[in-house]
């Protein structure tokens, strides 16, 4: 589709009057204007002008140039493609006209004049409602959208050192919140869109990468699954958010889905593009601990007369010891164009990064291949995807970051000594390894001496082939044929000089593991505008076929020198979970008078983890949509460009984190060193394992309400999205009546909850000029999530909810949290603490709740919550001649912590420890406990933990053109750049709401070039 | 076109294809069916191994891993045995022992006696003993003759099955007495109620001391032979030990006593074993060599049986002991004892009565605070060694695991039943063999005659102390107590009973355990106990 209307004909020079007139005409007439133009245009194109030079430069609205954006001479079949700077030039008769297209942006149509240089500026596809966006099993047109859809493509993406797909749209999208989950590279990210629909059961949603639907789970030797696509591959990013738009993905879409579309070749003359970032993160913020000197002090005056010879004469601080500022580098390169009539893209990628905490470190290289010939006309269309992935990582061992905050700051790093690799370490004469059996480890010792090295690999990739029908051309016939296979493995050495290991003489273990996700899909889609009733129909039906496959290898357990430790022989060499899903989907659009839309879709699922009984489900939806301005009254109104009312409801459903065979009876045998001694032999045994045979489809039930709203040109535009979310038949692991089940905990359909919320964005760009621009986006959420019930017999007043959350200090696991009925999952269940007349906690001393004379579990009590009420996002980006500059903020509002650094660290039982000396929080000396009595469970280290963050800045140059045909940008970020927050502790940010050995997020300083040919 | 058809045809082939080949119908690669199990007499025999393991073990998986009590019982696998659990109920509570870490999960409030429905160590317990009545149930229902007849299994095969399906039925009864003892009136069920099929009914502590009675009782000639059967296995002298016990508290369980019962079962137990000889060599890593004292034990091994309860924990549990001491890596700093039962001891140096094994280099014997490692004595009653002093046949290089077996029933136990219920007017016994079962315990704890006491001396209370003293940390002070009523009540305070220094009386409600409220919430037929 193309148009001869400009949304920005003022910026263009050279602009011609018969352009300006036919601008004014009306979009209702809009195709015999177009026809009308064309016609004119060839005509001057052919006889009226002879050849020139043009050269021009091509911009985003935000300023930014360009790249690789296709220039054809219409009628011509000449077509040029712009450098890395925007810039291209062509041979063009005057009078021609010229059409410009870029993913992403709304095709433009300019008309050449004698100008010989001209500046074209291309307006967001955001804004281009013609503009096609992929949903589940096909696209859609954006206008035509009932559903909570959201795109997000390349040019809105964060900026900097990004390791991990998801992070590109962080703070972005109004009901979508990614969290890392720590410092390290390479981290993954907690991702819930719309707070998460279950309680037991997966929240993380449902991706789907060209096609490609990914399993969830972890690969080993990988920090992160998703770390293995490449982020510089991907063009664009779709959410589909409510039940409408993501019931076509039945059982796997109540989490919500995202949709990868990865950069594809788009035909031309071969185009290289290199970019390359370095970067050098650096270490924010430390654990408050005591200093050497407090510490000594301290000891002095209240340790035993033994603890007092133990301080030593180091000042070490340990934290400054185990962190680095770490380098890294990630480069990429790309070569696009079309080999005769194959469009093709070829990516290469390289990261190399280290960690701030050392001998961590990441190196990652990734090949994407892109070819996407058609055929028969146009009638066949191939599109092959490959991506491939190999990292090689250390992990550090992260047992030194807490172990930094704990450990004697009096003592040295290393002794005088062979011993232990010549770390300190605590000695006990009377134990046989020579070391204090219980004492903490060095945490150098603990990061030097540990080799704990993963080389996972991954490749996706498909093959998709839609064939138009020949003889009915609103037929097409998609097939789509994929595949995801890893392979994770890595070892762990330990040398058996370290302390960590000594009682084992080191290790020398190995892990390796086997993934095999086979996919074929294949739908009918016919479209059909039948102008007699002026309805526009779109339907789809199809069949999926997922098969998920894991071969996990087990091995014995090695010491240094791999000898084997006695007995640790796996009871089986490997063990191969799989888990099949069968689906029969559809989808049907109606549109009526290109006002009303009407969509609904069904899909039937059956999946290998339910007894045949319950295996299948069905999952339906229906979404109406009004596009308000396209009535009468609003036509004529030059301030409302856009406004649409959405409104939806549909089924999802959820299988996901709950076992392949939870509704088989099924026996394990027990490993060869959990056997039991009948006589002289050693017998393993067969345990039953717990189960439901009644076990099916958690389902959840969406209601969305929205409207889509554009003012002025849609410079200013945006939606709001009101939904309900009810889950039923909760995927829970509830107890079982003691004595009726095997296990006294089962994963049962039991229970009810509710995410409630307002979803609001707002994008504006108050700067829309030729040297000029400047964009603002906000977006904002509310979730309310509440549950409704968790047993069997509804209101069960007996029933008090479910504890979840350990945290460290004490064994026996003591929890944090609980999950109970008609509050909020995640709600913290603590001792209410009192405090004495200035407001000091008083240890040990809490309120007797209930009244009855004793402080026992019974008195705790519900207090605040992990999760945000609110939170928000805020991008802003301006371009002024060759400059660019962007940041994003991200707040979140009334999201609490459990300060467990504080809770486990700051007492005086923690200093005098158990048999040697450990540094404590500097939180002790505020309270002055002496951990002498339960303070873990009070609420006082409950705290607030909103925030708001800067997670980039972003300048950026553009030289322009270097060695004759290559340009040149430069780029500068800064990410994490700021946390302003009352929470106390390392980094308010913190998913489990629980802070504890947290792996801090570096300060990231990035340097950038892309060169482009 | 013919290319387009072809095209065309290929599509809807593969599509075809592939919905037929893969099936929804998946099984796991290396787990078996309850058919696949039960065919063989080696499947019969694992699988009954399991019912075993179940006291000894937290899971199927040595050390941790694939635990048998699920994570929302008690999050720490390590603390799921049945030994830990069970032990800390009947130890910590009194004055035997506290545990110097009061932020472990359901530690406190019980020594202080201030413990509600809700808490790990207690719901562990219940949960524990309920998951080997749960596989003991499925062993039961799965060797009937009709099963195993419709299996193909006869001949000696099926012999040894009937025996293992009696053993079922014993373990089934042990478990049931625990949860008589702790919890009063716990759930029922048994091999009749099919898996998930009924919510069980609650029983009353009355009705299941005579449903255990009449299992052991109905079990007691199914049953090997005394000291016939592989180690490790019940046998028909264990049936008789436990009903001795039983009735021993009888009087606590359903307000009758039933001494005569206790001293008839003692007096079928005594005969046929005798005490070793040497005291400090009950509680070592080759204390299996014991079988002439030991009746029924739980069998611990450091290469074959690894786990973080058991012995293991008793072993490593005690503070400030050495690991040259214990045989082990060293200590976990968490176990001392109350002065108040050191001081049953009158010389608690263990040079006169070998059985007071206290750790006592750096640790003060007041107990002035309940959670400091360093206040109570600690006890070396328990090592990871040889007689000789050696290190344990299946040492662990680490230090970790122990080999040390626990003795459920041992003939001196028995002496003290005998002895008891003879004093509280049982027939079938009489004073003077009592007097002389207690001073066959005290010339062994001597070493010579010393320590023996004459008639006179010999009374209810004597009995109870020296019950302390000779069976202190196996896990019976709790029971003792109770049927002394010394329990709750202000006849008997030791440090920080009632959560004072000095001790105090609480309220009798204490006597048994409150049902967990998982449970309370999960079946509708049960109550929970009164006052909690």
């Amino acid at each position: 589709m193309f148009t001869c209307t400009s949304t920005s004909a003022e910026n263009l020079t050279g602009y011609s009057s018969f352009q300006k007139k036919i601008a004014k005409m009306k979009i209702k007439n809009r195709l015999r204007h177009v026809a009308a133009c064309l016609f004119s245009l060839f005509f001057f194109t052919t006889v009226l002008f002879a050849q020139q030079s043009l050269k021009g430069t091509l911009r985003s609205a935000s300023g930014e140039p360009l790249v690789g954006a296709t220039v054809t001479v219409k009628g011509s079949g000449r077509s040029v493609v712009t450098s890395p700077t925007g810039e291209f030039s062509i041979d063009v008769p005057a009078g021609s006209t010229l059409v410009i297209s870029y993913v992403g942006y709304q095709t433009r149509e300019i008309s050449v004049t004698s100008e010989p240089q001209i500046t074209i500026t291309l307006q967001s596809a955001g804004a281009d409602l013609n503009e096609v966006v992929v949903v589940g099993y096909g696209t859609a047109r954006k206008k035509d959208l009932t559903g909570s859809v959201v795109n997000i493509t390349s040019k809105d993406f964060q900026k900097g050192v990004i390791t991990t797909p998801e992070q590109l749209i962080a703070g972005k999208i109004a009901g979508v919140s990614v969290i890392s989950n720590g410092g390290q590279p390479g981290a993954g990210s907690t991702i819930r869109i719309r707070g998460g629909s279950s309680l037991r059961a997966s929240n993380s949603p449902l991706f789907v990468i060209d096609g490609v639907p990914l399993e969830n789970d972890n690969i080993s030797g990988a920090g992160n699954p998703l770390g293995l696509i490449n982020p510089n591959d991907i063009e664009s990013f779709t959410i589909l958010k409510d039940a409408s738009a993501a019931a076509i993905y039945g059982t796997r879409a109540s989490n919500g889905v995202i949709i990868i579309t990865t950069r594809k070749g788009r035909g031309g003359g071969l185009r290289i593009n290199f970019s390359s970032l370095n970067s050098a993160s650096i270490l924010v913020k430390k654990v408050d601990v005591l200093s050497s000197d407090q510490f000594r002090t301290i000891v002095n005056d209240k340790g035993s007369a033994a603890q007092k010879t133990m301080i030593g004469g180091a000042n070490t601080d340990w934290q400054d010891e185990i962190y680095q500022t770490a380098f890294g580098t990630d480069n990429n390169i790309s070569l696009s164009g079309g080999l005769a009539k194959l469009p093709y893209r070829l990516s290469i990628g390289y990261q190399n990064l280290e960690g701030i905490l050392k001998t961590d470190k990441m190196q990652k290289a990734s090949l994407g291949i892109s070819v996407n010939p058609t055929f028969l006309d146009n009638h066949l269309k191939v599109d092959i995807n490959l991506k491939g992935s190999m990292q090689k990582n250390r992990f550090g061992n992260q047992a030194a970051i807490g172990g930094a905050v704990s450990f004697d700051p009096t003592q040295p790093i290393y002794v005088k000594s062979n011993r232990f690799g010549g770390y300190f370490e605590w000695l006990n004469a009377t134990s046989p390894t020579g070391l204090e059996s219980l004492a903490g480890r060095n945490p150098l010792g603990l990061l030097n001496q540990r080799y704990d090295e993963g080389t996972p690999q991954r490749s996706i990739g498909n093959v998709q082939i839609d064939y138009k029908f020949h003889f009915l051309p609103e037929l097409r016939a998609n097939l789509n044929i994929g595949y995801d296979v890893s392979k994770g493995k890595g070892t762990v050495f330990v040398s058996d000089s370290a302390a960590a290991d000594y009682s084992r003489a080191g290790r020398n273990t190995e892990y390796k593991q086997s993934k095999r996700n086979t996919l074929l899909e294949f739908y009918l889609n016919y479209v059909k505008d039948i102008k007699s009733i002026k309805s526009r129909v779109d339907v789809t039906a199809g069949y999926s076929y997922n098969n998920y496959l894991t071969t996990v290898f087990n091995y014995a357990d090695f010491n240094a020198k791999r000898v084997k430790l006695p007995n640790t022989d796996p009871a089986f060499p490997f063990n191969k979970p799989e888990n099949t899903l069968i689906s029969f989907f559809g989808r049907a659009n109606y549109t009526l008078n290109d006002r009303y839309l009407l969509t609904a879709t069904l899909r039937r699922d059956g999946s290998s983890r339910f007894a045949s009984e319950n295996r299948w489900g069905l999952f339906p939806s229906i979404a109406l949509a009004w596009k308000i301005k396209d009535e009468q009254f609003l036509s004529n109104n030059n301030i409302i460009s856009d406004l649409k009312l959405r409104i939806g409801y549909g089924v999802t459903g959820q299988q996901d984190g709950i076992g392949n065979y939870d509704y088989l009876s099924r026996y394990a045998l027990s490993s060869a060193n959990a056997t039991y001694q009948f006589g002289g032999t050693y017998y393993q045994g067969y345990r039953p394992s717990g189960f439901n045979p009644n076990i099916k489809w958690e389902q959840t039930a969406t209601s969305n309400i929205a409207l889509d709203y554009g003012f002025l040109d849609n410079r200013i535009n945006g939606s709001i999205d009101f939904y309900l979310k009810k889950t039923t038949d909760l995927l829970n692991e509830i107890p079982q009546p003691a004595g009726t089940n095997f296990s006294a905990f089962i994963i049962a359909n039991v229970g009810d909850m509710e995410n409630k919320g307002v979803e609001f964005s707002i994008n504006t760009e108050p700067i829309r000029r030729n040297d000029f621009t400047w964009n603002v986006d906000f977006n904002i959420t509310y979730n309310k999530n509440t549950i409704k019930n968790l047993t069997v017999i509804p209101g069960d007043k007996n029933y008090v909810g479910f504890q979840t959350g350990t945290i460290a200090g004490g064994i026996g696991g003591q929890f944090v949290y609980i999950n109970a009925v008609d509050g909020p999952k995640s709600t913290f269940n603590l001792y209410k603490q009192v405090y004495d007349s200035v407001g000091r906690p008083l240890e040990g001393v809490f309120v007797d709740k209930n009244e009855d004379g004793i402080i026992n579990q019974n008195d705790l009590f519900k207090t605040k919550t992990a999760d945000p009420k609110v939170f928000l996002g805020f991008s802003t980006g301006m371009t002024y001649k060759k400059w660019n500059a962007s940041f994003v903020l991200r707040a979140s509002i009334d999201n609490y912590v459990y300060n467990n650094t504080f809770s486990q660290g700051g007492t005086l039982s923690q200093i005098r420890g158990n048999s040697v000396l450990y540094n404590a929080s500097t939180n002790y000396l505020e309270t002055g406990f002496n951990g002498n009595s339960q303070q873990l469970l009070s609420d006082y280290y409950i705290q607030n933990a909103s925030f708001l963050k800067m997670d980039n800045l972003n300048i950026g140059y553009n030289v322009g053109r270097v060695f004759n045909k290559a340009t040149l940008q430069l780029s500068a970020t800064i990410q994490n750049v700021f946390v302003i927050t009352k929470y106390k502790g390392l980094d308010p940010e913190i998913s489990s709401g629980i802070d504890n050995n947290f792996y801090p997020r570096p300060r990231i300083f990035a340097l950038g070039l892309n060169l482009g040919l | 076109m013919k290319r387009i058809y072809k095209v065309i045809a290929v599509m809807i082939t593969v599509v075809i294809l592939a919905s037929c080949t893969k099936k929804l119908d998946l099984f796991p690669t290396n787990d078996l069916t309850p058919e696949s199990v039960y065919t063989t007499s080696t499947g019969y025999k694992q699988a009954l191994a399991k019912i075993y393991a179940a006291f000894a073990l937290t899971g199927n998986t040595g050390g941790t891993g694939s635990p048998d009590i699920p994570t929302q019982i008690i999050a720490d696998e390590g603390n799921s045995d049945f030994l830990r659990l069970y032990w800390n109920l009947q130890e910590l509570t009194t004055d035997e022992a506290s545990w110097t870490w009061q932020n472990d999960a359901g530690v406190r409030g019980l020594h202080e006696m201030s413990w509600s429905a809700i808490n790990p160590i207690i719901s562990g317990t219940y949960y524990r003993s309920f998951f080997q009545i749960t596989l003991a149930n499925d062993f039961i229902r799965q060797s009937t003759d009709e099963n195993l007849a419709g299996r193909g299994i006869t001949g000696p095969s099926a012999d040894s099955i009937r025996k293992y399906r009696a053993e079922a039925r014993f373990l089934r009864a042990y478990q049931y007495w625990i949860l008589m003892d702790l919890f009063g009136n716990p759930p029922f069920v048994t091999e009749t109620d099919g898996i998930g099929t009924v919510i069980p009914k609650q029983t009353t502590r009355t009705e299941l001391f005579t449903y255990i009675e009449s299992e052991l009782k109905a079990i007691e000639t199914e049953l090997i032979a005394p000291k016939a059967n592989e180690y490790g296995r019940a046998d028909q002298a264990a049936a008789w030990a436990l009903l001795a016990r039983m009735y021993l508290n009888a009087q606590v369980y359903t307000g009758t006593g039933k001494f005569t019962e206790a001293i008839t079962y003692s007096n079928k137990i005594k005969g046929l074993y005798s005490l070793h000889n040497n005291y400090r060599e009950l509680m070592l890593a080759d204390n299996h060599l014991n079988t002439n004292e030991f009746i029924f034990t739980i069998n611990y091994d450091a290469k074959y049986t690894q786990n973080w309860g058991g012995t293991t924990y008793l072993t490593h549990g005690p503070a400030a002991v050495p690991g040259s001491i214990s045989g082990t890596s060293g200590n976990w700093g968490g176990l001392r004892l109350t002065h108040n039962f050191v001081d049953l001891f009158p010389d608690p140096s263990g040079n006169t009565d070998k059985r007071a094994q206290f750790y006592t280099t750096g640790q003060n014997k007041t107990m002035t605070d309940l959670y400091t490692g360093t206040d109570g004595y600690s006890t070396t009653k328990y090592r990871n060694k040889t007689r000789s002093g050696g290190p344990a046949p299946n040492a662990d290089p680490a230090g970790n695991w122990v080999d040390i077996d626990f003795p459920i029933f041992r003939l001196a136990e028995i002496y003290l039943i005998y002895a008891e219920a003879v004093l509280r007017g049982g027939a079938g016994g009489d004073a003077v063999t009592a007097l002389t079962h207690i001073n066959q315990l005290r010339a062994r704890a001597y070493g010579n005659l010393s320590g023996n006491i004459n008639a006179s001396q010999l009374t209810l209370d004597f009995i109870l102390d020296e019950r302390g003293r000779e069976l202190y940390y196996e896990m019976h002070r709790r029971t003792d107590l109770i049927r002394y009523d010394k329990f709750t009540t202000a006849a008997y305070l030791w440090a920080w009973k009632g959560g004072v220094s000095a001790g105090r009386a609480v309220d009798s409600k204490y006597k048994i355990f409150p049902i967990p409220t998982t449970d309370l919430s999960s079946n509708p037929n049960l109550k929970q106990n009164p006052g909690y």
